[in-house]
């Protein structure tokens, strides 16, 4: 069962077209919602317009004032309003919604709405917001700051025989899931139920309950097939989902509020902007003595995840490497620009395309190959992270690093290119990424969510998993399928996952931060063996037994005792110890670890980049579904790609400009290469079977393995993402000159 | 302009509707007709998740006017069922990991079909162009494209009393 590739669960539904996603869903008497939302980037509402010719009584109009609870998206600093009232921060900022049965006469009255505003000044980069000439939050407009210490990096610069330094940045990315986010909300005298695409149904349900002040079981959210969510449906859909309820509580109809690609693309979060400065003390032998690192990010108006992203940004930003001086110091700050926010990788693709970058820059100034400045430094077992976390399992670097060489071919082909190059217009070359990405919340996080999942058994013996965790492409309703089938010895089909229904799953936490497969299957697996203990107990079943016999001593168990359900609770690893203070201790669980290697050509005439190969060799504990792993690896690989070269978010005033498919461009089955995926297993002592987060891992290797690549074949330094190739054509010019 | 009537046949069933002029032959089948398979992603033509076969060609159903579509015949996703080779195509992007969120699957499965008609035995990069006009954010597009060889290659096989 474990490592098989059985048959996605949900697939005939999809493959067929069956599977119900929110905008297929309806119910009787639907209206349909819009927002109308700030056209400018700050200043003060001081009046709406509700123009001519609309029949203005036959729709429901909810503005501010109307929301019975608190007027915000309650997540970590409850700062972001769910409607503007008398302030707006950002273009595309929810002011008014509006809804109506008749969906042509809702987009005419959404144009026929003006919503004056006296602007004001904005800020709408990073530089201006450190410069303070406005203040925009709180008193400096700094959302969150870290330090990060180890050793003393002040030290360090005199011992060094070279001190490298680099700046690097990386531009805003769309999640891009092909289903637009989009909620339907039902009120009935019992409450509200909101039913919609989502990661994290009880982020939602919280969010609802502070939003209308009631108590929890009035209200109930449901997740319907998610169309793809890679973070975009973290945060965001809590808006929605208040946005749909607020119009269906005001009108007491159901009511569905789905963006098209265009709304989706403007107002919805993507991920942080940043810029990355690198000083580094190293020796001659390349062993790496002192960090000192500077992560800034652009966190948008409010404040939504970014203290949480900018942690992960920070604590990733070493690397997997052993260094005994580190600083990292980091700074979230606020623009006027809608709320960047959670993204598959949450802050380390960022540190790491910097990190990675720079070791190639570190590599080339000492005058030793890529590869041996990344071995001389990996971090062992036994070692310590720059937040004084050691590290407790076998760390196989070494071995990834050597099959990634191998299964790329790498040293034959970088001669080859070596030679051919001078005579070709189009120029190859190769590029490493090595990197580790942290499985599970950050910190104390997973102590705090005490996630609960469940395990409940039918008088015919088919086994039920309760968790709020949920399928959004994945895999998890198969991988936490195969767990609690393996840990009960029954086949798979005997075993299905429950709806995720908040009336019905306990609060499993979110499904985010690579935690589905490792936190949740790991309570899964436990929830199953304690029902196995329950029946060998109650001396019903043997030691080994059949399917029947299990059946059986399920029925008889239930005949006898009533319902059979067990919950488990979340319990840390022993040993595990975290300040969140001083950021400092065992920021998580436990790492998978990664080295990819990219090989690109680079046409200077047209400066178009092609990934020509891709090999992305990990170890992530053990794998639970070889096929959906490999999904999981490529598929990260994809986007990562399309981070490095193609996904350009054109600002203008605050606001994406390409806010289209045919602009924002994503790669298509032409612009990949076949991504090669190979494992290397290393059982994880305290995931289920063995294994370990695998969900953002491959993200954050592609853009350097890219760069360092591109840098390899044109010979001279490249530290931005995207590369897109006007931006190359700019750089080369500069070099040239 | 009013409302006007067309005739559709979908999936080989005929319908006589009264449309808005220029509501999308996507927005018909989505809306009037409830066969909420074909999906819709962007809305100009980019992504593909909302293929349909008209008249035998392979189409963006997000970019076809209504009227444009009267006297049609269209199969969608659930009208394919009836096709012996969709059946196989969907089994293969079941088991060779062609699916993950499903939301581009309809689109793919549709081009896929229309692809393996017109070259029963293609190469992967005949196979990586034939779906270029559908776009896929969680695969990485490997597992799709193994899908449709493998699927290639089953219905080049004879067929067994099914």
């Amino acid at each position: 069962m474990i490592g098989i590739p059985v048959q996605r669960k949900e697939g005939k539904a999809k493959a067929t077209g069956h599977a119900v996603y929110v905008d297929d869903f309806r119910l009787p008497g639907m209206l349909y919602g819009v927002t109308v939302r700030s056209s400018v980037p700050r200043g003060r509402i001081t009046a709406i317009h509700f123009g001519p010719g609309i029949p203005w009584q036959e729709f429901t109009v909810v503005r501010a004032r109307d929301i019975p609870g608190a007027n915000c998206i309650s997540l970590i600093s409850d700062d972001q309003p769910c409607l503007a009232d008398s302030f707006v921060n950002h273009r595309e900022e929810p002011v008014l919604l509006l809804a109506h049965q008749n969906r042509c006469l809702l987009e005419k009255a959404k144009l026929a709405i003006r919503i004056e505003v006296e602007a004001l000044p904005a800020v709408l980069s990073m530089e201006s917001s450190l410069a303070c000439t406005q203040i925009i939050w709180g008193t400096d407009n700094i959302f969150k700051s870290f330090l990060i210490e180890k050793g003393n990096i002040d030290e360090v610069w005199s011992k060094a025989d070279f001190i490298i330094e680099g700046e690097y940045s990386t531009g805003a990315q769309e999640q891009l899931y092909l289903e637009t986010n989009g909620m339907v909300a039902e009120i009935t005298a019992d409450g509200l139920t909101v039913w919609g695409s989502m990661q994290c149904p009880y982020y939602v349900h919280k969010a609802l309950t502070k939003l209308f002040g009631w108590k929890d079981d009035r209200i109930r959210v449901i997740q319907l097939e998610t169309g793809g969510g890679f973070g975009g449906k973290e945060e965001y859909p809590s808006m929605i989902a208040a946005h749909a309820a607020l119009l269906s509580w005001k009108s007491g109809k159901p009511v569905k509020l789905v963006y098209d690609r265009s709304e989706d693309l403007v107002a919805t979060t993507k991920r942080h902007p940043a810029r990355i400065r690198h000083r580094t003390a190293a020796q001659r032998d390349g062993k790496i003595l002192g960090m000192e690192i500077d992560f800034t990010i652009d966190g948008g108006a409010y404040a939504t995840l970014t203290p949480v992203v900018l942690s992960r940004g920070a604590i990733h930003a070493a690397g997997p490497y052993e260094c005994p001086n580190v600083r990292i110091r980091s700074t979230a700050l606020a623009t006027n620009v809608p709320p960047h926010g959670a993204f598959r990788g949450f802050g380390a693709p960022q540190t790491l395309f910097a990190l990675e970058r720079h070791m190639d820059k570190i590599a080339s100034a000492i005058g030793l190959s890529p590869e041996a400045v990344r071995r001389r430094n990996f971090i062992r077992k036994g070692q310590t992270t720059a937040t004084g976390q050691q590290i407790r399992e076998d760390v196989v670097m070494d071995k990834l690093l050597d099959r990634a060489l191998k299964e790329s071919d790498f040293h034959a082909r970088q001669s080859r290119f070596s030679l051919e190059n001078p005579r070709s217009s189009v120029k190859r070359g190769m590029g490493i990424a090595a990197f580790l990405h942290g499985a599970g919340f950050t910190g104390s996080g997973e102590r705090y969510l005490s996630s609960i999942a469940g395990v409940e058994v039918t008088t015919t013996g088919n086994v039920l998993v309760l968790t709020s965790g949920v399928e959004m492409g994945q895999g998890s309703k198969t991988t936490l399928a195969q767990i609690v089938a393996s840990a009960l010895n029954l086949p798979l089909d005997q075993v299905d996952i429950a709806v995720p229904d908040t009336a019905r799953v306990p609060n499993s936490g979110p499904t985010v931060a690579s935690r589905t497969c490792m936190v949740i299957g790991k309570l899964v697996e436990s929830a199953a063996l304690t029902i196995q203990q329950k029946l060998r107990e109650a001396g019903m079943l043997g030691a080994g037994y059949s399917q029947s016999e299990f059946c059986s001593a399920c029925s008889n168990y239930i005949q006898k005792y009533g319902p059979l359900k067990s919950y488990a609770k979340y319990q840390a690893p022993a040993g595990i110890e975290w300040d969140d203070e001083k950021h400092q201790g065992d920021a998580y669980g436990t790492f998978a670890w990664a080295v990819h290697i990219a090989e690109v050509s680079v046409d200077t005439v047209t400066c178009q980049i092609r990934v020509e190969d891709y090999v992305a060799v990990q170890e992530v504990g053990r794998v639970i579904h070889p096929v959906l792993a490999a999904g999981q690896i490529e598929g990260g690989v994809a986007q990562g790609i399309g981070y490095a070269l193609y996904e350009n978010v054109a600002w203008t005033d605050g606001r994406m400009e390409n806010c289209q498919m045919t602009n924002y461009i994503i790669p298509t089955s032409v612009d990949t290469p076949r991504i090669r995926v190979f494992f290397e297993e290393n059982p994880y002592s305290h995931g289920p079977m063995g294994a370990k987060g695998i969900g953002e891992l491959p993200i954050d290797g592609p853009a350097p393995a890219i760069v360092n690549a591109i840098q390899n074949a044109i010979g001279f330094s490249v530290d931005f993402i995207p590369v897109m190739p006007e931006a190359l054509l700019l750089a080369m010019e500069m070099q040239n000159a | 302009m009013p409302k006007q009537q067309v005739q559709l046949r979908v999936n080989g069933v005929g319908y006589n509707l009264n449309v808005w002029p220029m509501e999308r032959l996507l927005d018909v089948l989505r809306h009037e007709l409830q066969l909420t398979g074909t999906k819709d992603g962007c809305g100009e033509g980019e992504c593909g998740a909302c293929l349909v076969m008209l008249n035998g060609n392979l189409v963006n159903s997000c970019l076809v006017p209504i009227l444009q579509a009267d006297g049609a015949e269209v199969t969608t996703i659930e009208g394919a069922a009836a096709d012996r080779d969709i059946a196989r195509i969907q089994t293969a992007f079941i088991e060779h990991g062609g699916i993950q969120c499903g939301f581009c699957t309809p689109g793919m499965v549709m081009s896929a079909l229309d692809l393996l008609k017109k070259n029963p035995r293609p190469s992967e990069m005949e196979v990586r162009a034939g779906l270029a006009g559908c776009l896929c954010r969680c695969t990485g597009y490997v597992r799709i494209c193994e899908s449709v060889l493998k699927a290639s290659q089953i219905l080049q096989e004879p067929r067994s009393q099914e």
